[in-house]
């Protein structure tokens, strides 16, 4: 790796740093083209597409923000999704992102550059990467030397971990916060070396971008504490330190409050205890120095002694000791694994040496083969070559353009996002998940019989149902058959009738002839096979199937005008299926 | 046998049989006499062409210089093109395409449209003209049933007159309905033949002016009914070399709508049976040399095409992400780019781009066409061209301000560039002509962005260099600025240090030199005077060093330097003691005459010890410098 120091550098100070600076602004350039370059594959291999579920949600909101100012996004309520419930996006999402992106495309055209959100949005994760790395570079030459800097940004340009979730394309809260992430940290190191408050002011107001981007601020509002405590009961204390943290707990909280999302979570949540008490500790360590300063060594063991009785007796004031000990703030599982991506950059600046060829292999084949798939386009390798099933999109193509714009669309949440951002049609749940019982609404539907789905998707207003289905090319990624253990017992949750017993033969789910009755019954298995194998729907119209098979969109017969003399037979001849519908038909199961 | 017609078509044509008889009773329009009529109508396409092969005669006493063509409203409506081509004399000799403009004789009944072919000389008394009318009519042919299912094959119905629609009286006449092959449901079967797929009516002999009969072709007709609501072709020239074309289209099938349930399975089954109706590729004829082909939608690319070129031609075909059943529409666009030189020429000082009006797509109609030429930026002088019979079109809304000058602010813009807009309903292939845009541009104003960007950048780093070079701090005597003062002096005092230590080290070298001198030449008096020399050089140097030693001594900012420059002189001093005393011995032991061996032993301890705070020095050195 590139030294900042040329070996050819003569003696003489001044025009060594130079050669030295200019060499190691190069050398950052080329680092920065690495990062860039390196989560290009997406785009090169497959097509400058947004990728997967999320990122479609955020495109949508930054177009959003693209078309209105910003005092309509605070107060978007989205009535497009969770219908008929709707979503109240401005106060429900980090609006770091798509205000970052929505910002630099707006500066972008503002100088008559014509490019579309799209592309902006598909390349704003390898454009922080790229910030991410340099201010990687300015963390580590904060800690040990320019040297260690460049090593330590070569390695977060490339390490697997951040490459998954910032390949371009991949447009999601990740590829901003984990640049305000490091550069929080870097600020704070900063502070602590300089002791000016100027960088602690600046310090916060990373720390509030880190906020607006990112549920995993947290995670730095606890690591720094850490740090400071550490630094207090090692003896390290000095005002420096107090710089450092103090105006980064008022100014920031101030700051997250501010961000809707957050709001006062800012200072009820448990997350952000740790950071209170250390605030208090660090407030009772520097009026002990100060008062140490101030007093003889003798008259000081005295005060000593008076305030830590004063403070035990306040500690153990049971009122306050419920309040603190009854939060004790556990990382919970689902933290575990962003824990393991805000680790990484971590793990990148310690490993600054174990940089090889292997590694950088591993990285690059690592970023050209696992991480650049947008799951929107499948392609399965033939011995002809690569075979694309675009079938998703031609889905969602069809339904753009030949459903009424008002239609109300259902499916399994996964497809949520895309749904409402690529076919532009109103969705019944997403992947926002918010509420529960609206997901087990849909998967009670999917599980019950058709009568009784229709009765369901028919209340929700609902023209359309989607689903997908893998059995005619084996997608592997896992089609509604796959997930339909999930909407049993979400499904079943909730609404009791619904028994997973029901659909498991010998414990297992089979949707061949050993089948159990009620799951050859219900509607994700009818929807999936209706005319894949013969069988007959009653209540709901195929209008679409994709080229392979993987969607397919059935619409929903009208209602049947009441016919006095035809309403009876009716009932008779349905009467012959499953007990389970004449649940559904008689009264609704999700009332 | 009869065709079930839509009642209100029935009626209509009533009405026109009707006013036509009265018609009938009024004299003919001049002394022409049609002798012979041939028409050819072809259905096989959405698009209905008729080619009408007419001998006209003058049988009156004065020249004729116009031939006049008449058309029921309820086709003149839908009529997109018409074209006219004369040539005189008994044979059919080098024909010559005549104006043809749109008249309102008096009294003609105002259920009829009149087009007037012009003669580029009169007809004279007795002469014979072979006129050949090519028209092109749009949405006639009316899906019937208008609902089908997807196995259902596509039937449509055609209605024609039998009999040629003329203000003059014709002699004899026939009319050939060419169908696409495939089921014929129903026809007028009156004076009719039906050979595979033609279909004949007359021979007719005598008939007068106006004369109409009507006839009803219900066939089936399986051809992709590709309509495209709106086209927006945008040509973007840039004279760097490239003449940028996109095409946002919005399709739709125009036949009858799919009625009940698309299945999958059927149409992979048997596709030619099972979705007959449907249409799966479209494709375009893009001209030669296209680079940088996309076919795309608003959710990304759609990878189903094939591009084919040759020296000819670019042919490419795309297949939308579905196939397009009756009703179903979708929306692509499709961008290429194309030399620039072989569609933007210039005359008289003036440039011009010459390029095909319509859309390369083959056998589409287009119900509303925007042609966007967008002109790089600083043009001036524009005007268009368009080789289209615009007078005749009221819905044409080119006719006087026939073009409409936006600006499109594209990269770095800062006037924008003007773009000519122009608008025409009911584009078939037939206007795939060439039309021109006339402009005036000067090459100065291509280096304008160039020359932005290198000022913008020479700008940016001037910026930098004045901010680097220029004292910001507002407040001049708070602590922290006269500290970076003091540590800028404190800097420039140790590199005046550090040149001198270099100097020192030169001089060591020197006298290591003599020392090598010494034993090559043995001249001792040289040697000598190299060693006084170095002694008043180290005097003269130290009292250098000496103010410069001082002032960073007092320097508040020199701690973190000071011990090591301390020791720094420390060793230096060190080291010239020792150098001083080895060169002495050295020569001393020269003067004796003393064995080599000897030297070495006396002097080698020196020599080690020599070489360590050389180093040392050295090391210091660096580290200082790097503070």
């Amino acid at each position: 790796m590139a030294e900042p120091q040329s070996p050819t550098a003569v003696r003489g100070g001044g025009l060594r740093n130079t050669i030295g600076g200019v060499l190691c602004a190069f050398a950052l350039l080329l680092i920065g083209v690495l990062a860039f370059s390196i989560r290009l594959f997406s785009v090169i291999k497959y097509e400058s597409v947004i990728h997967e579920f999320d990122p479609y949600f955020n495109y949508r909101v930054t177009q959003f923000l693209s078309k209105n100012v910003i005092y309509e996004f605070w107060n978007w309520f989205d009535d497009r999704t969770w219908y008929p419930l709707g979503r109240v996006i401005g106060g429900t999402v980090y609006p770091g992102l798509p205000l970052t992106a929505g910002t630099i495309w707006w500066f972008i055209n503002s100088l008559n550059i014509p490019l579309s959100v799209e592309t902006l949005c598909v390349f704003t994760a390898p454009i922080f990467s790229t910030n991410a790395s340099w201010v990687t570079y300015l963390l580590t030459k904060e800690l040990k030397g320019p040297g260690a800097g460049l090593m330590a940004a070569t390695i977060l340009a490339m390490v697997p971990s951040y490459i998954s979730r910032s390949v371009a394309g991949s447009y999601d809260n990740e590829a901003v916060a984990i640049f305000a992430l490091i550069f929080t940290f870097y600020l704070y190191v900063k502070t602590l070396n300089t002791g000016s408050l100027f960088y602690a002011t600046l310090n916060a107001l990373a720390y509030f971008y880190m906020v607006c981007s990112w549920g995993g601020y947290t995670f730095i509002i606890n690591v720094i504490p850490m740090h400071v405590l550490l630094c207090i009961v090692t003896g390290c204390y000095s005002s420096r330190l107090y710089i450092a943290y103090a105006p980064l707990v008022v100014l920031g909280t101030l700051l997250a409050a501010l961000v809707p999302v957050v709001g006062f979570n800012a200072v009820l949540t448990s997350e952000h205890f740790a950071s209170f008490l250390v605030f208090i500790i660090l407030h009772v360590v520097a009026l002990i120095y100060y008062i140490k300063g101030l007093v003889t060594p003798r008259l000081f063991k005295v005060a000593m002694t008076f305030v830590i009785t004063v403070g035990l007796c306040m500690l153990y004031l049971p009122k306050l000791r419920s309040t603190f000990m009854s939060r004790v703030h556990i990382i919970n599982l689902h933290f575990k694994v962003r824990l393991m991506l805000v680790l990484a950059p971590a793990a990148s600046i310690l490993s600054g040496i174990a940089l090889s060829e292997a590694f950088k292999f591993h990285c690059v084949s690592a970023a050209a083969e696992r991480y650049s798939a947008p799951s929107i386009v499948v392609t399965s390798r033939s011995h002809e070559g690569f075979y694309t099933f675009d079938d998703f999109r031609e889905a969602y193509a069809w339904l753009r353009h030949n459903t009424e714009v008002d239609d109300k669309v259902a499916s399994w949440w996964d497809y949520g996002y895309q749904t409402a951002a690529m076919a532009n049609r109103t969705v019944i749940v997403d992947n926002n998940t918010w509420n529960n019982t609206h997901i087990a609404t849909v998967g009670i539907a999917m599980s019950s019989s058709e009568k009784a789905a229709w009765e369901i998707f028919n209340s929700l207003d609902v023209k359309y149902v989607l689903v997908v289905f893998g059995g005619f090319v084996g997608y592997p990624i896992g089609d509604d058959i796959n997930k339909f253990p999930w909407m049993v017992r979400i499904g079943g949750g909730v609404f009791p009738h619904i028994k997973e017993a029901d659909y498991l033969r010998d414990g297992n789910y089979r949707v061949d002839a050993h089948g159990t009755p009620t799951m050859l019954k219900c509607l994700m298995y009818k929807l999936s096979y209706y005319r894949f194998v013969e069988t007959d729907g009653k209540g709901f119209d195929r209008v679409f199937t994709t080229h392979h098979w993987m969607v397919r969109i059935y619409k929903l017969k009208p209602q049947k005008n009441r016919v006095r003399g035809k309403l009876k037979p009716k009932l008779k001849s349905s009467s012959k299926t499953s007990s389970m519908r004449k649940v559904g038909g008689k009264k609704n199961p999700w009332q | 046998m009869a065709t079930p017609l839509p009642p209100l078509r029935r009626g209509t044509l009533l009405l026109l049989l009707a006013i036509l008889v009265g018609v009938l009773a009024s004299a003919a329009r001049a002394d022409l006499v049609i002798s012979k009529a041939e028409r050819r109508v072809d259905l096989t396409s959405y698009i209905v062409r008729v080619l009408a092969s007419l001998k006209v005669e003058n049988v009156g006493p004065d020249p004729v210089s116009q031939v006049l063509l008449a058309f029921p409203n309820i086709q003149a409506k839908n009529l997109a093109a018409i074209r006219a081509f004369g040539s005189e004399g008994k044979l059919k000799g080098q024909s010559i395409v005549l104006p043809i403009e749109v008249v309102q004789p008096s009294g003609a009944p105002p259920e009829l449209t009149f087009f007037s072919a012009l003669l580029p000389k009169p007809l004279e008394k007795g002469k014979t003209l072979h006129l050949d009318v090519l028209t092109v009519f749009t949405h006639s042919l009316q899906p019937f049933p208008e609902e089908i299912t997807q196995a259902e094959a596509q039937l449509v119905v055609y209605q024609d007159s039998a009999h040629y629609l003329s203000p003059y009286p014709v002699k004899t006449q026939t009319l050939t309905i060419r169908l696409p092959g495939g089921r014929v449901e129903s026809y007028t079967r009156q004076n009719a033949k039906l050979v595979d797929s033609e279909l004949k009516y007359g021979p007719f002999q005598d008939l007068p002016p106006f004369s109409y009969s009507p006839v009803i072709v219900h066939f089936e007709n399986n051809n992709p009914f590709a309509v495209a609501k709106e086209v927006v072709r945008e040509i973007e020239i840039s004279h760097w070399g490239n003449v940028q074309i996109t095409e946002h289209y919005n399709i739709i099938h125009g036949g009858a709508r799919l009625k009940g349930e698309f299945s999958r399975i059927d149409y992979q089954s048997r596709p030619y049976v099972r979705g007959v109706s449907s249409f799966r590729h479209l494709i375009a004829r893009l001209p030669p040399r296209a680079h940088s082909i996309y076919y795309r939608d608003e959710i990304g690319n759609i990878s189903t095409s094939h591009l084919w070129g040759d020296s000819k031609k670019t042919q490419l075909e795309i297949e939308p992400r579905f196939p397009l059943f009756g009703g179903w529409q979708t929306t692509f666009t499709i961008g290429y780019g194309l030399p620039l030189q072989d569609f933007v020429f210039t005359s008289d000082g003036k440039r011009f781009l010459n390029i095909t009006f319509g859309s390369p797509m083959e056998e589409i109609l287009i119900e509303k066409l925007i042609v966007k030429v967008v002109l790089p930026e600083g043009s001036k002088d524009i005007e268009a061209s368009v080789p289209f019979p615009i007078k005749q079109w009221q819905e044409v809304i080119f006719q006087d301000d026939w073009s409409v000058v936006q600006v499109k602010y594209s990269h770095l813009d800062i006037v924008g560039r003007p773009v000519v807009v122009l608008e025409k309903p009911d584009v078939i292939p037939e206007h795939n002509l060439y039309f021109q845009v006339y402009y005036r541009f000067s090459n100065i104003s291509l280096l304008r962005e160039p020359m932005m960007l290198i000022t913008g950048f020479f700008l940016l780093f001037v910026a930098c260099i004045a901010y680097m070079r220029t004292d910001m701090s507002i407040s001049k005597n708070s602590p922290s600025y006269l500290a970076k003062l003091q540590w800028d002096e404190v800097q420039a005092t140790v590199q005046k240090i550090q040149g001198i230590f270099e100097q020192y080290l030169a001089v060591h070298d020197k006298l290591e030199g003599s020392l090598r001198d010494l034993s090559r030449t043995g001249d001792t008096q040289t040697c000598k005077a190299a060693r006084k020399a170095a002694d008043a050089q180290f005097k003269e140097l130290s009292k250098e060093l000496k103010p410069l030693l001082t002032s960073l001594q007092s320097s508040p900012q020199s701690y973190q330097i000071w011990p090591k420059v301390e020791d720094l002189i420390a060793k230096e001093r060190e080291m010239q003691e020792k150098l001083m005393t080895r060169h002495s011995t050295v020569v001393d032991s020269f003067e004796k005459k003393l064995r080599g061996q000897d030297v070495e032993n006396r002097i080698g301890q020196q020599q080690q010890k020599i070489a360590a705070l050389r180093q040392e020095v050295e090391s210091l050195l660096e580290y200082i410098s790097e503070i």
